[in-house]
């Protein structure tokens, strides 16, 4: 409930400030235009377009959801959290935020997506609904610790995603893999693996990051 | 009354290769005010942000008790009011959306006379709806004591508590730290004279770095 209070409290100020959410629509957009000017005439293949997908997906969320520490510290509020919430609060209610940003953001963008690319088409879309749950979930979990640790850091901008990198990657190429299946309509039962690799990952991150967190935000 | 303890054992705190202060050895009981003194820089905000929790000693102890029982640092917020000129609230919501989601989040439900109470005692009622970023920097001091306040803790960690403040501003706040120091913990962290001389016992920050340069 604490934890539900500061996820609104973020939200209020988010809609007031938009401070994350601007950010996340104009690198959408932007990303999404490039790709489209850059293919031009150019009929490009389905699995293409599903791994396209996956590259506007990973740099949005590196443009917009470092912001739930990094504001706070630019801000200087970071003391009054210290002074109001214990550690697994402040990690739970900023977790809240940037999964309901990233589940917003990758609906948005797949909506767009479907709009403007002829060739992306989902055969089997239960098992892209699945990937896109475990792996949206995976993307906040690890934009939130991995945004935690370089709120602290002078050159933030730029340590974000040089950090994320390796620490979404696993993640990205299981959900290309995924995204891949379901473009070629594989059954969920034969993504079984991939499907329990996903949330592994989400689990393993989920756990690790209130274990490192306490770390983290104690000086 | 709580019976709420403060223990400072061979507190030293050191950034980079910087001795602040070391081997700081006190006790603090509820029913009085003490005072953190020493000139700029002395270390008196960083002794007052280590007794809140805020930062880690290098080396050292901070003990909390109330009523004989350790509070654990992770509760330790619940029982901390804290004023400093580097404390910074929202700006983008107004004075009284501030103090309600800081309750909210404390898990506090807010009481709403306690509240309008507060903002009259700090001359902020009529204007507790306007947004912080329109506030004065006296202004946004005294909203800091309201925030300190409000959850009703049993230890006051205030540092530097009358900058930016007025007169008037200044005595409103005398007169809340000597009624709060009846029944809890005060602690002043300044160099000002006036803020000093409500103090029963203080501890000259400065004594404390003193001490290990002339042992070398």
């Amino acid at each position: 409930m604490k934890s539900y209070s500061l996820f609104k409290k973020d939200w209020q100020s988010e809609l007031r400030t938009r401070y994350a959410i601007n950010a996340l629509a104009m690198f959408i957009l932007v990303t999404i235009s490039v790709i489209l000017f850059s293919i031009g005439q150019e009929k490009i293949s389905k699995l293409l377009t599903g791994g396209l997908l996956w590259v506007v997906i990973f740099f949005s969320a590196m443009s917009g959801l470092a912001r739930a520490f990094v504001s706070e510290e630019e801000r200087g509020t970071t003391l009054t959290l210290h002074l109001i919430a214990k550690p697994s609060t402040i990690f739970t209610g900023k977790l809240l935020f940037n999964i309901v940003l990233v589940y917003l953001m990758n609906i948005s963008i797949v909506i767009l997506y479907s709009l403007l690319f002829e060739s992306f088409s989902i055969e089997n879309v239960g098992l892209f609904f699945l990937a896109g749950l475990f792996g949206s979930f995976g993307i906040a979990v690890s934009s939130t610790i991995i945004a935690a640790i370089i709120s602290k850091a002078s050159a933030k901008g730029t340590l974000y995603p040089v950090l994320a990198f390796p620490i979404l990657l696993p993640l990205i190429l299981i959900l290309l893999e995924l995204t891949k299946y379901s473009i070629n309509g594989k059954t969920i039962a034969a993504s079984f693996i991939e499907l329990a690799f996903l949330v592994s990952y989400d689990v393993v991150m989920l756990t690790a990051s209130y274990m490192l967190f306490d770390f983290i935000w104690k000086d | 009354m709580d019976n709420y303890t403060l223990t400072l054992h061979n507190l030293t705190k050191l950034f980079g290769r910087r001795l602040i202060f070391t081997d700081i050895n006190a006790e603090f009981k509820s029913g009085s005010i003490y005072g953190f003194a020493g000139s700029n820089g002395s270390g008196k905000s960083t002794l007052a942000k280590i007794v809140a929790g805020v930062i880690s000693p290098t080396k050292g102890k901070v003990i909390h008790t109330l009523n004989s029982k350790i509070i654990n640092s992770d509760n330790l917020h619940e029982y901390l009011g804290f004023v400093s000129p580097y404390l910074i609230l929202y700006d983008e919501f107004s004075a009284e959306e501030n103090i309600l989601h800081f309750l909210k989040i404390r898990g506090i439900d807010a009481d709403k006379d306690k509240i309008d109470s507060l903002f009259n005692d700090f001359n902020l009622y009529d204007r507790r709806n306007d947004l912080l970023k329109g506030y004065s920097s006296g202004m946004k001091q005294r909203i800091k004591f309201i925030f300190a306040l409000v959850h009703n803790p049993s230890l006051l960690v205030f540092d530097e508590p009358t900058s930016n403040l007025d007169s008037k501003g200044k005595d409103t706040v005398y007169k809340i730290v000597e009624e709060e120091a009846k029944s809890k913990l005060v602690i002043l962290a300044s160099n000002e004279e006036s803020d000093l001389s409500l103090c029963h016992e203080t501890v000259f920050v400065e004594k404390f770095n003193q001490q290990e340069k002339n042992k070398k």
